[in-house]
């Protein structure tokens, strides 16, 4: 967080860099983190033990693992509404090759080409024919989930092999699920790219200004394309993951995903207009919401009533710091 | 006539047509005055949300929540109708605007007073209005058994030999294109979508107006929330869920540009009548429904690349007499 110009902060007096570093927005997220998890501790007995705590991150890992580079497209000011029909696009294909007799390689050589291929396909729609990605996204959303359901029908495939579930089922190490080192390798991954390489910097560049960025010698085009297929990669990876813990493909897998990832990146810190926003906030806004619906899930509450607290949780938070900043605003 | 060739909606119009002959060619039922209707009913709930939708679009906005506001108005009329069966008809229709408004105004104070972007809004509304359905039904269904006769009833009957349904969807166009052509407030969506900064020069309050298009379609989302509960006789959490994007498809095939300040109520109508003919269609030259999402998927993104070109003569003129 050396750089603080890209990240979201608190309203403040900001020329104090320990200051800054304190009223930024991810300490605000760690405050809500920690918040809720002492809430859930006291919440409920079962919460607080290595079981627990490591079933707690199936519940976020997918798709927070499509929140990193989620994160990156947004920043750009773009958006990619399609990833949940990639990875029902790509799980279809996985389960269309197990019946062809693919083995664990091949199935997660499949679903990751067909992520890409998803990917690219949004890309060269957004900046090839220069098209709004919201709308592009809206339209292979259906087109992708639209291909899974006429290969499957209402059908499903089974029967995936053993040496593949350990991708949606496995622990590394202990408690530590595969998934989870998984997402952590990425969220590293995606910090260096994205706050300390000269790509990095380009991404922030297009989304505080395109047109600038352009003539800067940015290539705002092709870093737009890279981006999508990003995205459709860690759909892709998403989709192996997923259908190796389901075991199972359905068309309707992962249905409604698009929306929370957005929720993820947005609680992060993002903006939704493009220019900033940090790697970290994402992990922690990924976090915050597995626990949140972790811990209503010990508490016996269904699970469409978490999202009322996910929605609230996600305008609460972005609407603290403007009432805050109007409260003041008030009484100086 | 050089002026009409150019206009989206003839095109919209023809290519509509186009489908109505192809299918017709190889089975002349289809044509039948009779079945045209049944499909102009049937996408009439769909028009309806759609110009809703507009009115925000063109602020530069958009409503992600106006399915789950239909969703929640419904169970919400509903249970109403199942515990109290005498309360009128009417009143409850008007209960749905208010409610539907209401939760439309919930999203617009947000993005007027406190600026949040409104798709970070309405994403958040979205989730809560649906899961607000769960915590007042409890996960229970109100079925058809339960609702009076009169709820079911009123939109099944015919007036000058149209569903009321469809006279719902008429009335709403009617409304919604003098909103938009004839009043200062229609103007104003115009106005801050083309050039919010010159707009509020010009003396639009550029939050409030965006306001009013949200309470706008909250309104239309809550009459339709009734309208598909009584046509679909079941209230469940499930109600509607996902159709948000059906919307906004309906728009940007008509042409409504998701930049903001184009779009027409022809257009919009005509988009949701494109998506209403093609499901029609389908069945009846025996595609199987599940090809029935990549179509429309195909069909938006056909839409949005002729559309592309269409707006690169930037905004719509509002005062066109006078620059004639």
């Amino acid at each position: 967080m050396t750089d603080t110009t890209h990240t979201r902060h608190l309203p403040d007096r900001l020329d104090n860099p320990v200051r800054a570093a304190v009223m930024s927005w991810e300490s605000l997220l760690v405050l809500v983190a920690v918040a809720i998890f002492v809430a859930n501790s006291f919440a409920s007995p079962y919460f607080l033990n290595a079981w627990s705590l490591s079933d707690l991150t199936f519940n976020f890992t997918e798709k927070a693992i499509i929140a990193l580079a989620m994160a990156l497209v947004i920043i750009t000011g773009e958006i990619d509404l399609s990833v949940a029909s990639i990875i029902a696009l790509a799980s279809t294909l996985m389960g269309l090759a197990l019946q062809f007799g693919a083995d664990t390689p091949m199935l997660v050589a499949v679903g990751v080409a067909v992520g890409i291929a998803c990917g690219a396909f949004n890309g060269f729609l957004v900046t090839g024919l220069k098209l709004p990605s919201i709308v592009v996204t809206i339209g292979t959303m259906s087109l992708f989930r639209g291909i899974a359901y006429i290969i499957l029908g209402d059908q499903s495939f089974k029967g995936y092999p053993a040496s593949f579930s350990w991708f949606g089922q496995g622990y590394v190490w202990w408690v530590i699920s595969f998934e989870l080192v998984l997402f952590l390798v990425a969220a590293v991954i995606f910090y260096v790219l994205l706050h300390h390489t000269n790509f990095g910097r380009r991404v922030f560049a297009i989304g505080n200004n395109a047109t600038a960025a352009q003539f800067s010698g940015v290539r705002v085009d092709r870093i737009k394309f890279v981006l999508f297929c990003l995205t459709g990669l860690m759909s892709g990876i998403a989709a192996v993951l997923l259908t190796a813990r389901l075991g199972s493909t359905r068309p309707s897998i992962a249905q409604g995903f698009e929306l929370e990832v957005i929720t993820m990146v947005v609680l992060g810190g993002v903006s939704i207009l493009g220019g900033a926003g940090s790697v970290i906030g994402v992990v922690l806004a990924a976090l915050i919401m597995g626990l949140v619906t972790f811990g209503l899930g010990l508490l016996n509450v269904p699970g469409i009533v978490m999202s009322i607290f996910i929605g609230a949780l996600l305008i609460v938070v972005i609407a603290l710091p403007i009432l805050f900043k109007m409260w003041k605003q008030r009484t100086a | 006539m050089n002026r009409l060739l150019k206009t989206r909606e003839l095109w919209l119009a023809l290519a509509i047509l186009a489908v109505l002959v192809l299918v017709t060619i190889r089975f002349p039922r289809f044509a039948q005055p009779g079945n045209l209707l049944t499909i102009f009913n049937d996408t009439s709930i769909l028009m309806m949300l759609a110009l809703g939708q507009m009115a925000v679009i063109l602020t530069r906005s958009i409503d992600l929540s106006m399915a789950s506001n239909l969703a929640l108005t419904g169970m919400i009329v509903a249970m109403a109708n199942a515990a109290f069966p005498m309360i009128p008809i009417p009143l409850l229709i008007a209960a749905s605007v208010a409610i539907g408004a209401g939760l439309g105004a919930f999203n617009g104070v947000l993005v007027w007073k406190l600026d949040i972007p409104p798709i970070v809004v309405t994403l958040g509304t979205l989730t809560i209005y649906r899961g607000l359905v769960f915590v007042i039904s409890g996960g229970a269904w109100v079925n058809a058994a339960q609702m009076s006769p009169d709820f079911i009833q009123l939109q099944r009957g015919a007036f000058l030999g149209l569903p009321i349904l469809s006279w719902f969807a008429i009335v709403v166009a009617v409304l919604v294109y003098v909103l938009m052509t004839r009043t200062p407030q229609g103007r104003a969506f115009y106005a801050i979508g083309v050039n919010p900064t010159a707009s509020v020069y010009t003396g639009i309050n550029v939050g409030r107006t965006k306001f009013w298009a949200f309470v706008l379609s909250g309104a239309i989302s809550g009459l339709c929330g009734y309208l598909w509960i009584s046509r679909y006789v079941i209230a469940s959490v499930e109600v509607a869920s996902g159709y948000e994007l059906t919307i906004i498809a309906a728009c940007v095939i008509g042409g409504v540009s998701i930049a903001g300040g184009i779009g027409t109520v022809a257009g919009a109508l005509l988009g949701a009548l494109f998506l209403g003919v093609v499901n029609n269609a389908l069945p009846v030259i025996g595609v199987s429904p599940f090809w029935q999402m990549a179509i429309s998927g195909a069909a938006i993104l056909i839409a949005v690349v002729l559309n592309a070109r269409g707006e690169t003569r930037k905004g719509r003129v509002i005062l066109k007499r006078a620059e004639a």
